[in-house]
Parts: structure tokens; C-alpha cells; sequence
């Protein structure tokens, strides 16, 4: 384990401290300054925040920041992170107490006296540093059952309208940076929720397949709108709306997939004569 | 120190992208109890960076498009130097793989009549890109993630265990491939030496077929678009196991990189941008790439702005504008323009969709990029050019392979594709082969893998010296050299930058002989301080250590790409010497294979390995035990191999004024 005290700051490393290692400062622009960070750092058996004075160039992000801590002062620092481009949403993290990417939170966002607080996420169990168990989420991920392919099509004969696949495909825009799932108050601060509800993300999977013009679920006697509400937990969403907001790719995640999900469960849940056609067209042939 | 763990499984696949993914499916679909080992979480890899498309000549936009034509384009943007067999079977299973995604759930982009929609890309003859807006390869991750969970679910319910015949484990790093050893053995693959990025633990995977599916090697370089994982692993794992690395002077600078502001330097900008009508200019607003239009291809591009312009709504009678040559060609004619002072503030070129087309029709097709440079650069798109330079993105060489079979040459039990897998695109690739390669070779790899794994005499047992020796290996960072002599530990991530710039400086888009030779002395001196690499802290998920380990693969990688690019004195694809500028058409049925340098090889006083003409005997592949992580001033010989003659019925694909632009004398002769 590491021993530092939570007053650490750069001062107290070795030789190591070298913000502008390989000349990455060097690109001639007066507009570096040194900025105040405060990380969180610590383990499964409890951490808490550190103080950081690391540089800042011109147009970095946070996840920069990050990575020049881990090369002058801090080499042990746990992070995620992949693509640097908001493509793979790996570097999720909480920033000031907002979920977001670090990749994609520009240093130019904040004030140059701003101390910028970076946590990890804080509906996941911690694994160290900035890194959570995002195991939750795989595991609601295995619990919405796939895509049913018609029996009737093979492959190369599939064929669907542009404006048929565009609801799905908003949905399939998902980078699975569980931000919303981070976000969403049904299971931020309620452990217990945790079983009976998939989250924005898996309950949107139920809406995009759903919403799948090809989707073979119903013939095989799968209802993705009432297994939405009785097994991925739809009801728990009180439609706060603040999973749409924190989303990176700005998918209207409550308006186009949880509401028009719940609008056509409880259709399903009340209707009599819907209940009834089910009924008769479920009849095995 | 043995109380590893050990799990038996039938294929192991290393990485999860797409070609990882595929064959994982194919392996368990053919029985085969399947493990993937991946270093990211499952659903991350660089795969979902992938943009423009997936070329597969489904012919849905353009009729006249069929395999034999894809099988054309990919040989001229390779330059002939293509595996040609593996070109062919590319070529004609693209299609059947594409469709086969929709049978998973996948949603492309569609054409008025409900079909894929296909895009047209850069040496692609015809519109041939499946793809959905420009985030494909997020869709093709996507996807097989989703049957993987699908498979998983068919056996939750036939075992009431999600994992019982496929189980991803994610966060987790292989270090060693091991072999059977033994005085009677074959060298066959027994298995993998992993560890747990989260926790450290190490453990052991037995199993009779490796599949290597772990992707390139451009964070050996400064400006890339490739993520972190892109350390070379697959490449070092089959080298050190004692398999041939092909053409790795073959390095494709994808064109179009972001160059501003600096934190984002690299980042792709898709071809599509160009594909669907983007334009490059200079400083001086001219559209440069109509004074690059190389000899070879000049029949096939417009000579006029207008006659370009007209080819987007006009194909049949209008050739295409010469933005969308061969990513090489036009990576090197930005590359020119800068050099001659007409680049951009920031160093590179304007590339322009802003005047092209209107900004909601820029907003749908290219959702991305708007966002992108939006919020990275604070740059609108739809109203004003984005700044473009190149960007070190793929690597054409990797591991020498069969072709129907994805089986590493010499090595059995051992298979690779994807882009680790090298030769499928020849000296340079063009885009959208690389989603279509990923799903064609990557379900051969996990086919043949898992009939190699069900053979009787399947190779089951790991040989408990060979753990001990890779434990130690991959520990050592803990233990660095320390201030003996007055050395101090070295600090991995600045052994990292300094190698990312001695490539970018001296290995890049443009190279000379002097450079590569001072190149590989400074590989030499960061290998010998790469062996001082420490480390602090614990094991549990410590960024420091698993850096400090993915050194190892970075330098050998590099090497090879220094040694290769010495050796090639031609410029073809992604290979351009500034002191060879021509293709040399008897450099085109040469392959340089980089093996591990046999130990006795291994002195400090040995010089450059000797460069031999004939290719070694195929089971005589030196094997790299621990003594492969020495330093040493080279590591890596060269050996020169003839590849065999193209099939006739493929040759006659092209015309006789087209192949003397390429085949050498006798070849032409024959």
C-alpha cells in the first residue's frame, strides 16, 4: 500500500517530477499554467483526496492531466482509459461530482484558479484509485435476452427502411460508459435496487430491440415491453431525465427509450383488448 | 512461486476486438471451450475507433461490384505485394460476413430499397462500405459482443452457467505464449501466461490452440490514432514463441489525423470525410492532390476539379477525385505540402466538407466528426475546414501466416488474425479492408483453432519451469537494478515517450538510411535501460508495471520495423525512403521475415545481425526464453523470402499494361 499523506504534492517526489518530459511543453504556447487538482486515491479498504499542482497546456482535457500525473508523480495512479477520443468511454469518472468522460472535459471549461475534484464513480464498488468494479453492468448486460432473428430471412435478405432503424440505431450510438448508470438515482445511493433494476442503459438495450423492425422476440413468445417492466425493473424510472443529461453521445435516452417503453408496457399491462389479441395470436400454430 | 492457477480450456484468443471476438464465435459455434483475454474491458477495444465502413462487394449501390473487382483494388492499394490468396478469400467471404451481422442484430445504414447501404472509400472502384453514420466499428464491436452474450445465454440455459463453454476475461494481460519444450515434443502451444491487471494475480491458461488477435503497434510512434493497448503484444508474443513476423516495415500513416490543439494530435478524422465529398487544400486554397496522382494510377482519377466534383452524382462517366487515392499516396503528398511552407497554422492541411455539402446533411453523415472537432477543438465542421496531417495508424506486416488457415508459420497450435496477422493488405491497406479482414480471417483463425484444439493428440499440460520463468519475468519491474554504479530505476513512462519519439523522428512517413541506423542504436539504449524499468506501488491495477511490461513488446516491435525498413531500399505503400523514392519491381516478390535472433547471436559484441538470403527451415526458429528480454545490440535477424507466383486466374483480373507496371521480369516472363 502506499504510505503518502493526503497533503502530497509534487514537491515531495523524486527526480521523476518533469511535467514537460519529451518536450511535449515545448509547444511554444504562453498559455500553460499550473492548475490545482485534488484526486481521489485509494483502495477497497478506504482512500481519500490528494492534492496535485500538475501543468496545463493549451486545449488538454482532464484525462491529459491524469496521464501527466501518472508520468512525473504519481506512476501507480489507476485509470482507465482507451480510445482519448470519446469512443470507447472507458475513462468515466466523476469531475467536481459530475460523471463524465476525462477525455472529452476540456481544462478550458474551468477557471484557472479552480481546484478540480476527480472521483472515481460513485454507484460502483471500487477497485483502486479512479478505477471501479463496473461489474453491474455485464452482468445486466447477460440478464436482457438477445436479438431474435426471423426464422423466415436468411442472411443478405434482410430489409428494413432507413426511417425504420433510425430509433434503434440511436440507442446502438451507446459507447457503455455507464455514466447513466452512475447517474441514475435509483441505484446511486440504493445498493438494494441494484437486483431488481437494470439501469437506463439495459432498459434502453430493451427499448432498441424492441424498436428493432426485424426483432423475431414476439413469435418466439418473448414481450420485451412487459419483461421491461416485471424483470429489468422500468418501473423503478421516475423519468428525472438525469441520465439524458449526462450522456456523452446525447442520446435522448428518457424520451426516446424509457417513456415510449413505459407508455407501451402499461399499454400492454391494461389494455384488455390488447391483452386479448395477445392472447389469440400467441396461440402456438 | 508455482502456485499459479491453472484453467483448461480449448482455444484461448488474446484480445477482443473484432477479428478476438469472431474467432471467439467460431471457436465455441464449432464446440470448442473458448476463453478471450483481453486487456481492456470487453466491449472497448480499439475496434470501436473504426469509422468509415466495412468493404465487402455486396454490390447494393453499385451493381456492377463483385469479388473479383474488390480482389483488384486490394491488390493495387497494396501494391502487389499482398498475399494474394489471402486477398482472394478476403474478398469473396466479406460479404457473407457482413450479412451474417444482421443475423445478429446488427443495424447498418440503409439504401432506398432496404438493402446496406455501401459508401464509397479510397481505391475501392465502387461504393462498397457497409457502415452505420461514421461510428462502424462501434457497430461491429457491438454486435459480436452481443452474440458472445447471446452464446453465453444458450448456455445459462443448457448448463445453468453464462461461462461454461465461453468466458471473456477482461482486464487481464498475456505475457508469454507457452510451448511444449520437452526434448520429444514439437514445439506445439501448450497454453498462456496471463495476469490480472486489477488485482495482479498471476494464473496460467492450458490449452492446445492460441489464437493472437491483439492488433497493431502505433504506440511505439508519437502521433497515432491508436489507444493504449496498441503496444504490440501479439507480435512480441509470437516472436518470443518463436514465429516470423512479416513485412514489418510496412506502416500505413493514415492521412488525416486531428494536428490541433496538441493533446489531440492523431486522432483520426475518417476517410469518409473525403469519401463523401471532402476536399484537401493548402494554404493557398488550392486542391493539391491533382498534382499527386502517381503514374499508376493515372488512368483511374480525374484530371479536372470539375470532372472530380462530377463523379460523386455521376460515377459511370467520371473518374473519381484523386482525394481518394490510396491513403499512402495522399498521406505522402500532404506530407510534401507541408514541407514545401504551403500547410496550414498548425502544420498540416485544410480538409474541407464545410462548402461541400449542407451542414444537416454533415451533422447526419459524419455525427462524429461534427462532435469531435465540437468539443475537442472548438472547430464547426459545417462552417469552416477542419486541419489535417498524418498519423502513424496501422501496421500492414505481423505474424507470417497460412493463408486459408490464420496458423502462424511453424509454431502449431498457434494462429493470428486481424492486424496482428500480417500480408493480407500487401504495403498498404486500404480502409474498410481492415473491418471485412478482421471477419473473415478472424472466424478461419478460430475455426482452425478449434479443429487444431480437437485433435486427438491436443497438447494439455504446461511444463512448470516455463511458469516459473515468466512469473520472474513479469516481476521483475518490482525489483529494478537500482543504484548500483550510480544508475537509478528508470521511469518506464519516460523510456515510453522517448521510444514514441526516436519512431515518430526516425521510422515515420519519410525515412533515410542514416536515421533508421541511429534508430536502432537508440533502441539498443532505451532496451538496456528498459531492463532498469521499476516500479512503485503494489500489483493491484498499477499502471507503472503493466507499462513497464508492454516495453518489452514496443521495443522488439520496433526494431523489427527499423531493421525491415532499413533493409527494403524501394519505396512502396507504407514503406517511403527518401534515398530509394521509386518502387523497385524485383523488391516485389521479396518478404522480409524478422525472427528472434538466435541467443548465440545475442553478445553485446555482435553486430548487426547478419541478413540472410535464404529462409530458414521452417521448424529451425530460434526460441526466445527469458534471455529474450536481455539487452542486447540487436535482437531481431532478417531473412528474405520469394513469395509465390499470383494464380493465373487472378492475374488475368488485370491487364497486361498494368501488371509491367509491377511484376518484375521473370514474373512477367513466366
Amino acid at each position: 500500500m502506499s504510505t503518502r499523506t493526503p497533503s502530497e504534492t509534487a514537491s515531495d517526489q523524486g527526480p521523476a517530477e518533469r511535467p514537460d518530459a519529451a518536450g511535449e511543453g515545448s509547444e511554444a504556447n504562453g498559455s500553460a499554467y499550473d492548475a490545482r487538482f485534488r484526486v481521489w486515491r485509494g483502495d477497497v479498504d478506504g482512500g481519500d483526496l490528494r492534492d496535485f499542482t500538475v501543468r496545463v497546456n493549451d486545449g488538454e482535457v482532464v484525462l491529459d492531466i491524469i496521464h501527466r500525473l501518472q508520468a512525473t508523480q504519481a506512476p501507480d495512479l489507476a485509470v482507465r482509459w482507451n480510445c482519448k477520443a470519446g469512443k470507447c468511454g472507458s475513462c468515466s469518472a466523476e469531475i467536481n461530482g459530475r460523471p463524465r468522460l476525462m477525455c472529452m472535459t476540456r481544462m478550458s471549461v474551468f477557471g484557472r484558479d479552480d481546484v478540480i475534484t476527480v472521483t472515481p464513480l460513485r454507484a460502483f464498488p471500487v477497485v483502486r484509485d479512479l478505477v471501479t468494479d463496473v461489474g453491474f453492468n455485464y452482468e445486466k448486460a447477460r440478464e436482457v435476452p438477445s436479438f431474435v432473428p426471423p426464422e423466415d430471412l436468411g442472411p443478405g435478405e434482410y430489409r428494413m427502411m432507413q426511417e425504420d432503424v433510425d430509433r434503434s440505431q440511436e440507442f446502438r450510438k451507446c459507447i457503455e460508459c455507464f455514466l447513466c448508470q452512475d447517474t441514475c438515482h435509483v441505484v446511486r445511493d440504493h445498493e438494494e435496487n441494484k437486483t431488481a433494476f437494470a439501469g437506463p442503459r439495459f432498459l434502453m438495450r430493451v427499448a432498441e430491440l424492441d424498436m428493432h423492425p426485424l426483432d423475431a422476440a414476439a413469435a418466439s413468445g418473448l414481450d420485451r415491453k412487459s419483461t421491461a417492466q416485471e424483470e429489468h425493473g422500468l418501473g423503478y424510472c421516475n423519468i428525472t431525465k438525469c441520465c439524458s443529461e449526462v450522456c456523452p453521445e446525447g442520446i435522448h435516452i428518457t424520451d426516446n427509450a424509457l417513456i415510449p417503453l413505459k407508455e407501451r408496457a402499461v399499454d400492454r399491462k391494461y389494455d384488455p383488448l390488447v391483452w386479448l389479441g395477445n392472447k389469440i395470436r400467441r396461440r402456438p400454430t | 512461486m508455482s502456485q499459479v492457477e491453472r484453467q483448461q480450456w480449448d482455444v484461448v484468443v488474446v484480445g477482443a476486438g473484432g477479428a478476438g471476438l469472431r474467432a471467439a464465435i467460431e471457436a465455441r459455434e464449432q464446440g470448442a471451450r473458448t476463453a478471450v483475454i483481453c486487456k481492456s474491458l470487453f466491449g472497448k477495444a480499439h475496434t470501436v475507433m473504426a469509422e468509415g465502413g466495412i468493404a465487402a462487394s455486396m454490390g447494393n449501390v453499385n451493381s456492377g461490384d463483385n469479388w473479383q473487382v474488390h480482389f483488384r483494388d486490394t491488390l493495387r492499394g497494396g501494391k502487389f505485394l499482398n498475399q494474394w490468396r489471402m486477398a482472394e478469400l478476403h474478398a469473396r467471404e466479406a460479404p457473407d460476413r457482413v450479412w451474417e451481422l444482421e443475423t445478429w442484430g446488427a443495424l447498418f445504414d440503409r439504401t432506398k430499397d432496404g438493402r446496406i447501404s455501401q459508401r464509397n472509400f479510397g481505391g475501392h472502384e465502387y461504393p462498397r462500405l457497409a457502415h452505420v453514420g461514421d461510428r462502424t466499428g462501434l457497430e461491429l464491436i457491438r454486435t459480436l459482443q452481443q452474440k458472445i452474450v447471446a452464446l453465453q445465454q444458450e448456455d445459462k440455459r443448457e448448463f445453468g452457467n453464462y461461462e461454461a463453454r465461453l468466458k471473456v476475461f477482461q482486464e487481464c494481460t498475456v505475457t508469454r505464449v507457452l510451448k511444449d519444450e520437452s526434448a520429444s515434443g514439437d514445439g506445439r502451444v501448450t497454453g498462456a501466461f496471463c495476469y490480472e491487471r486489477e488485482s495482479g494475480r498471476f494464473f496460467v491458461i492450458e490449452a492446445p490452440s492460441v489464437v493472437l488477435a491483439t492488433g497493431g503497434i502505433g504506440k511505439s510512434f508519437k502521433v497515432t490514432s491508436n489507444s493504449w493497448e496498441y503496444t504490440g503484444d501479439g507480435h512480441a508474443l509470437a516472436l518470443l514463441a518463436g514465429a516470423p513476423l512479416l513485412n514489418m516495415e510496412f506502416v500505413q500513416f493514415h492521412p488525416t489525423g486531428m494536428v490541433w490543439p496538441p493533446s489531440v494530435k492523431g486522432i483520426l478524422v475518417t476517410e469518409s470525410v473525403r469519401g463523401d465529398g471532402g476536399v484537401l487544400r493548402n494554404s493557398e486554397g488550392k486542391r493539391f492532390m491533382f498534382d499527386y496522382i502517381p503514374d499508376v494510377f493515372k488512368e483511374k482519377y480525374a484530371e479536372s476539379e470539375a470532372e472530380g466534383d462530377r463523379w460523386y452524382e455521376d460515377p459511370d462517366h467520371n473518374r473519381r477525385p484523386p482525394e481518394l487515392l490510396p491513403r499512402d499516396e495522399v498521406a505522402r503528398a500532404i506530407n510534401a505540402e507541408v514541407k514545401a511552407g504551403r500547410g496550414s497554422p498548425h502544420g498540416g492541411v485544410f480538409l474541407d466538407v464545410s462548402t461541400r455539402m449542407p451542414a444537416e446533411v454533415i451533422r447526419r453523415r459524419l455525427p462524429s466528426m461534427y462532435h469531435q472537432f465540437k468539443e475537442l477543438a472548438d472547430v464547426d465542421i459545417t462552417a469552416e475546414a477542419m486541419e489535417v496531417g498524418p498519423t502513424c495508424h496501422y501496421v500492414m506486416g505481423g505474424i507470417a501466416v497460412e493463408s486459408d488457415t490464420a496458423a502462424a508459420r511453424g509454431v502449431p497450435g498457434l494462429f493470428a488474425a486481424g492486424e496482428v496477422a500480417g500480408g493480407m493488405h500487401g504495403s498498404n491497406r486500404l480502409g474498410g479492408n481492415s473491418l471485412s479482414d478482421l471477419l473473415v480471417f478472424g472466424r478461419r483463425a478460430g475455426l482452425y483453432a478449434a479443429r487444431h484444439a480437437a485433435a486427438p493428440d491436443a497438447a494439455r499440460s504446461v511444463d512448470e519451469a516455463q511458469v516459473d520463468t515468466a512469473a520472474a519475468e513479469a516481476l521483475r519491474p518490482f525489483s529494478a537494478e537500482g543504484p548500483r554504479d550510480g544508475t537509478v530505476p528508470e521511469n518506464p513512462y519516460t523510456l515510453h515517450q522517448e521510444l514514441q519519439q526516436t519512431m515518430n523522428d526516425l521510422v515515420g512517413i519519410i525515412r533515410r538510411e542514416g536515421e533508421m541506423a541511429e534508430a536502432l542504436e537508440r533502441l539498443a539504449d532505451l532496451r538496456q535501460r528498459a531492463r532498469r524499468a521499476g516500479v512503485e506501488g503494489h500489483r493491484q491495477f498499477n499502471p507503472g508495471w503493466h507499462l513497464a511490461l508492454d516495453l518489452r513488446n514496443m521495443l522488439l516491435v520496433s526494431e523489427c520495423v527499423a531493421r525491415a525498413a532499413l533493409e527494403r531500399t524501394e519505396s512502396r505503400g507504407g514503406h517511403t525512403r527518401e534515398d530509394h523514392p521509386g518502387m523497385n519491381r524485383d523488391w516485389r516478390r521479396v518478404n522480409l521475415l524478422c525472427r528472434l535472433a538466435e541467443p548465440a547471436d545475442d553478445s553485446p559484441t555482435a553486430g548487426r545481425p547478419d541478413v540472410r538470403a535464404e529462409p530458414a527451415a521452417g521448424s529451425a526458429a530460434p526460441v526466445g526464453g527469458l534471455a529474450a528480454a536481455e539487452p542486447a545490440r540487436g535482437r531481431i535477424a532478417l531473412t528474405r523470402v520469394t513469395t509465390d507466383p499470383i494464380r493465373p486466374d487472378l492475374l488475368a483480373l488485370f491487364d497486361k499494361e498494368e501488371l509491367v507496371k509491377y511484376l518484375a521480369e521473370e514474373e512477367l516472363f513466366e
